[in-house]
Formats: C-alpha cells, structure tokens, sequence
C-alpha cells in the first residue's frame, strides 16, 4: 500500500514531550513536510526558541541551534549573512518574539532580512506554567492575571502581523491557524511561501499561527480549537498583512 | 621589512580582524570605539565582508553566535555598558563552546560613567561576566601594534579552545595613534576548514545541533566538568606575559594595559634614580600569568599593582603570591588615568625614599 | 481502498481527530485501550469508509495517523 500521509523525515523520530492538543506539533509537522517537499533539509538551519519549543532542537532532522530568549531574528541573521546558501528559519513563541524579543523581530522585519519566522501565537506563556503573555487577549485568565487581563493595568495585546505591517521592509506576513484542517491547509501553504520567499531571496517572511494551548488555557483539546475559532480569531483576524509577490504581479 | 603605517588603536583592530580572516562583524555605537565600526563598515565593503550595525548589542551578540555557530570568524566591538548587555549572549556562546570575539574599549563605569578611559571592567571580563560556571579567555594589548596583531590570536586561541575571547582595551589605546607594522600575511578565509560544530546544513552528514542546555539529569554537570578540564589545560598552557627589568629587582609593579605604559615610563624614572623596580605585564588576564607571579613572589618581597580601577587585578596577584609578599596598590577608578610621577612616589613610598 | 491507521502508542488522545474533523466520522478515542503512556488512544471504528483526505493527519499533533491507499 502507498502511504498518503504520514510522519515526513523532516522530523526525527524522537517522540514530542508537548501536551495533548498542543499546536505546537502540528507546525512541526508541516515544517518537516516542507524541509523534504523543498528540498531544503540538507542546507536548512533552524533556530529553536526559549519556551515549550525549546527542544525543537531535537524534533527536526536538520541543523538546529538554540539561542537565548526572544534573539531567534538576530542568530538567524548572523547564519544567513555568513551562510547566504542557507535556508534559515527561526521558531518562536508569542513571549520569545513579542516580548523579550521584540526589539529583535522589528529590525530583521525592518531589513527585509531573507528569513523565515515561524510565530506561534497561543497568547499565553507556555513553558513556565500559564503567565501573561504580550498576546494574552483582554479578560483572558492566566496564572500573573487571574481575574483576567485588566487592560487599565497590563495594557492590549499586540497584534504583531499589524505592527510589522506598518513597515516597509517585510516582504510577507500572514496570519493563520491550525484549528481546524482547512486552517492547517492554509498554514501549509502560508509556510510554503515563507519558505519559497527566502530560497528566492525575496526577504522577511512571518507566519503567525494562533494555536492551541489546552493545558495554560485550562481547557480540553476539543474545547481549545473551538476557542480559537470563537475567540481568538476575533481580536486576531486571520489573512495577508503583507504580500510584495502579489503586489508585483 | 613588513609595512609599517601610522594608525589609531581602533584602526589597527579592524586591520588586525580583517589580515585575521574574519569577515563577519556586527555592533552597535558607543564612544569610545566607534571609529572600530566606521573603519571596519568601510573595509568590510571593500573586501565583500558582512558589517550589521544593529539595533542593539544584545542583537550584535546574538548575530556572532549565528555566525560563528555557522563555522565563521566572527567579532563584535562595544565599551563597558554594552558589553553587560552582551553577557547574556556570551554565556550562551560559552554554554555552547563556540569560539567568537569580543573587544570591549573599556569606558569610566559603573552606569552611564564617563567616555574616559578605564578598566573597571577586569572582573567582568575575567571571572566569567554572565550567568553560569564559565571563563572568556582574556588578551591585554598596550600598544596599537598589539591591538593588530591580538585578534588573530584570539581567534587562533579561541578556535583552538572553542571559546568566547576578549580584548580589552580602553579609551586611550583606541584613540592613540602609533606606528604599526603589518607583520603578518593576511589569511584569506576561504582557506580556513570548517570547524566540526559549524551548521551548514547536513548534506552528507549527521544534522548538528549548537545549544547550552540539557535537561537530562546529571548531563549539564558533566558538561560542566567537561569545560572545566577545557579551563585547567587554557590555564596550564596559555599564561602569557612581559616581565621588565624583573631580574634584580626589590619591587615588581604589575600593570597592563594602558596603565603598564605609564607604569613603564615610572619604573625607568625609578631605575635612573637607582631604584631595582621592574613591571610584569600581564598579556592574558584570564588564564592569568600564575606561575611566573608564583615564583616572583619567592624572592620579590613587594608588589606593586596599579589599576585604572578601585582594586580588582590585585585579587588575582594576592592567590597568585599566596600571601607570600607585600601586595600594594594604586589605582584611579572612574576614567583617571595614572601618571609616571605619581606611580614613581608610589614607588618611592614602598621602598623607603630614594638611595 | 483508503486506510488509517493510528500509531497507538504515539497518540495522547487528544481527540482533535474525533471532533468533526473525519468526514465520515470513522474515529473516536477508544473507550477501553489505554497506551503505555496512560492515554486513550483514537481507533478507527470502520476503515472501510475512509476516503482518505488525511484530515485526521493534518490536525494531529504528534504525528500519530498514517494514512495509505
């Protein structure tokens, strides 16, 4: 019999240490398609985040590195300004990227530096048990805001497809989910653009994905997908914030 | 006989990291080492190299642990306040035994301080400066031509190691001018091999992986003793240092840096006035030059430090003479720099006035 | 004919796959099997109705499902 789907050798066999329900995995397998599907496993280097995503080191079978918290824009920048040949992609939670690492995520979008981010919105803080998350949406219970996100005190969440929108240098943002299977579709294709965009050294490509995180969000798994959907979808719109391809059509 | 060119300190870095190979630079402004990156974006374009002025030194740290994870010679130049912001990234690169450069021109501290020049930050610098269980090797030029020809040595030491290196300079060395000489052929870096960490993607090969965690138990205990054999044998074989005028000599002032060439000019006043002074210049501060200090302090009864700080060398001569001597000290923290006639009264001081 | 199949052993049940996820609607997560991780594993109640759209793949987060034809 000929396999249709099945677990791509863009990943290791290492089993994945996240919670049931998690999109993390998700992503990764999409990823490991990509790698082999492009062609790019053998010149790709990743960058695994700090966060639950930390040992993405050891889920995908190509050239990882682990750097510190929030700085995954900079280490790629450095491998891809000494290794151009390189496909580099850089993956981070919502408190890597848009908290700690903000700084480091404007300027490489600033650049239009020729990588890949891959952005996991869960709008929590994962890894270190349920803490507000610069994504966390208003109202929303985590264990550093248990009467919920008290905007007068904490402030908004931030929109990170809009605020990179709002420079010239990205080349593509998009948001999307991994909810539902016509939303992982959409992913699919989101990421194969990211992707496709650096090998044609085209720029700054961001996928934003709202994903699941049943365990911070004290739900089960089928609750959590159905939250995104009712919830998260609301105060993050999914689609194109950018895309230069289509504008140069 | 080699070129030879009148150059500033800072200018005399860029040409040092460039004949060494090194392609990658990536920083951020601060005084007084600017003219590092000016000069070195200028140069970097000519010969096709990578010149990042970032949006912060936190990212200047990051991008050398990119590229040099990638297998490249790579640097990054700041002063005092940005190199603390790059502590977090050399902890990391130290955690992951990858070798890059550092060159901190060390300003008047502690906070904003001042642009003058200083070397308030030998702790940092030698006692690992970050968070976790680790050492940067650590080089001490005095003269322009040492701030050309120590990159390469740094990151032949580094590489050799795999290990974060430090130069330490300061304000006053950077902004001298003084004549060098190109005393070595510069390497061409598509010459260089690539390491046995670097990530370039696996094609035919096993994918690596560069981090400095692991949660397994036990595993980062062994890794850390693993690096602490890498420290004892740096330690055992590194030591580097120039001893003057230290054969016969009743006091050994211990000075580097900017401060060993004031020192110099003082221990030649106190020879002329028939003073047995000499001046160990320490060249590494970390592996500091133990052994040599050890067996001074066998027949030398006094030593004298002289810092631009409020006392921190002097911790390493105090273990190193292991209470065997007489350890003094002079030193002008917060930007003041020592003058020959105030180190000669020093001087004049311990040794009981002039014969 | 399509055919799924599920890697009990990597599966967590989470049951993203059972909830209208499978459009003939063919997994559930099993009642009585339990894995060596202490988890419920999804099963396939009649795998001669799959179409094989690798739906139940594509929101598996391990990647627990093979799908073949």
């Amino acid at each position: 019999m000929k396999q249709l789907f099945g677990r791509p050798n863009g990943l290791t066999d290492v089993l994945q240490r996240y919670c049931p329900g998690c999109g993390h995995g998700i992503v990764h397998r999409i990823i490991g398609d990509l790698l082999i599907k492009l062609n790019i496993r053998e010149c790709t280097v990743g960058i695994a985040p700090v966060g639950c995503s930390v040992f993405a080191d050891e889920y995908f079978n190509c050239d990882m590195i682990q750097p510190p918290h929030g700085r995954g824009p900079a280490v790629s920048t450095g491998i891809k300004r000494a290794r151009p040949d390189c496909i580099v992609f850089s993956y981070q939670g919502d408190g890597d990227l848009a908290a700690i690492g903000t700084a480091e995520i404007v300027h490489a979008a600033a650049r239009n530096e020729n990588i890949t981010i891959v952005f996991i919105n869960n709008a929590i803080f994962g890894m270190t048990g349920g803490q507000l998350a610069p994504t966390t949406l208003p109202g929303m219970k985590s264990t550093t805001s248990v009467q919920g996100r008290d905007i007068k005190k904490q402030g908004y969440p931030i929109k990170v497809c809009e605020l990179l929108a709002g420079l010239d240098g990205p080349y593509y943002l998009v948001r999307t989910a991994v909810n539902t299977p016509k939303n992982v579709i959409n992913t699919e294709k989101a990421l194969k653009n990211a992707f496709v965009n650096q090998i044609e050294n085209k720029g700054f490509s961001m996928v934003e994905i709202l994903s699941m995180c049943p365990t911070n969000w004290g739900m089960t798994p089928v609750q959590s997908k159905k939250w995104v959907d009712d919830t998260m979808m609301k105060y993050y719109p999914l689609g194109e914030y950018r895309n230069r391809a289509k504008e140069e059509k | 006989m080699s070129e030879k060119k009148l150059m500033y300190g800072n200018h005399a870095i860029v040409e040092g990291v460039i004949a060494a190979g090194c392609r990658f630079f990536a920083g951020y402004p601060i005084t007084p080492q600017n003219e590092i990156p000016e000069f070195m974006s200028i140069r970097m374009n000519e010969i096709g190299g990578v010149f990042i002025q970032t949006e912060s030194e936190i990212a200047a740290i990051n991008m050398l642990f990119g590229a040099a994870a990638a297998g490249k010679r790579a640097m990054t130049s700041s002063s005092s306040p940005g190199i603390s912001l790059m502590q977090e990234g050399i902890s990391y690169i130290a955690g992951a035994d990858i070798p890059v450069l550092v060159v901190n021109v060390i300003r008047g501290g502690p906070g904003l301080g001042n642009i003058a020049p200083a070397q308030s930050d030998y702790y940092q610098a030698t006692k690992g400066g970050g968070h976790g269980d680790y050492f940067t090797i650590t080089l001490a030029p005095n003269s322009a031509q040492e701030l050309y020809e120590f990159p390469k040595l740094a990151f032949e030491l580094a590489e050799k190691y795999r290990n974060p290196a430090l130069i330490l300079a300061d304000g006053l060395l950077g902004q001298m001018m003084e004549p060098v000489e190109f005393t070595y052929k510069p390497i061409d870096p598509d010459t260089l091999s690539e390491p046995s960490y670097a990530l370039s993607g696996c094609k035919g090969r096993d994918r690596r992986v560069v981090r400095s965690y692991d949660l397994k138990p036990g595993k980062l205990e062994e890794m850390n003793w693993q690096r602490l054999k890498k420290y004892q044998k740096i330690q055992e074989t590194e030591q580097r240092f120039e001893a003057t005028d230290c054969e016969d000599a009743d006091l050994i002032i211990i000075a580097y840096g900017t401060c060993a060439r004031v020192c110099d000019a003082a221990i030649r006043m106190a020879r002329s006035d028939g003073h047995k002074v000499g001046l160990l210049r320490p060249i590494t501060l970390w592996p500091f030059p133990n052994n040599v200090l050890a067996g001074m302090s066998k027949t030398v009864r006094n030593f004298l430090v002289v810092e631009m700080n409020m006392g921190q060398m002097i911790d390493d001569v105090k273990l190193a003479t292991e209470c065997r001597s007489k350890i003094h000290f002079h030193g002008r923290p917060g930007g003041g720099v020592p003058t020959p006639p105030e180190i000669y009264e020093k001087i004049q001081a311990i040794l009981g006035g002039a014969r | 004919m399509p055919q799924v199949k599920i890697l009990e052993e990597v599966c967590k049940g989470c049951g993203l796959c059972c909830d209208e996820v499978c459009p003939v609607d063919i997994l559930i997560l099993s009642p009585n099997r339990i894995n060596s991780s202490g988890y419920h594993p999804a099963e396939v109640t009649d795998n001669g109705k799959c179409i094989g759209c690798g739906y139940c793949f594509k929101i598996c987060p391990e990647p627990a499902i093979e799908v073949y034809k």
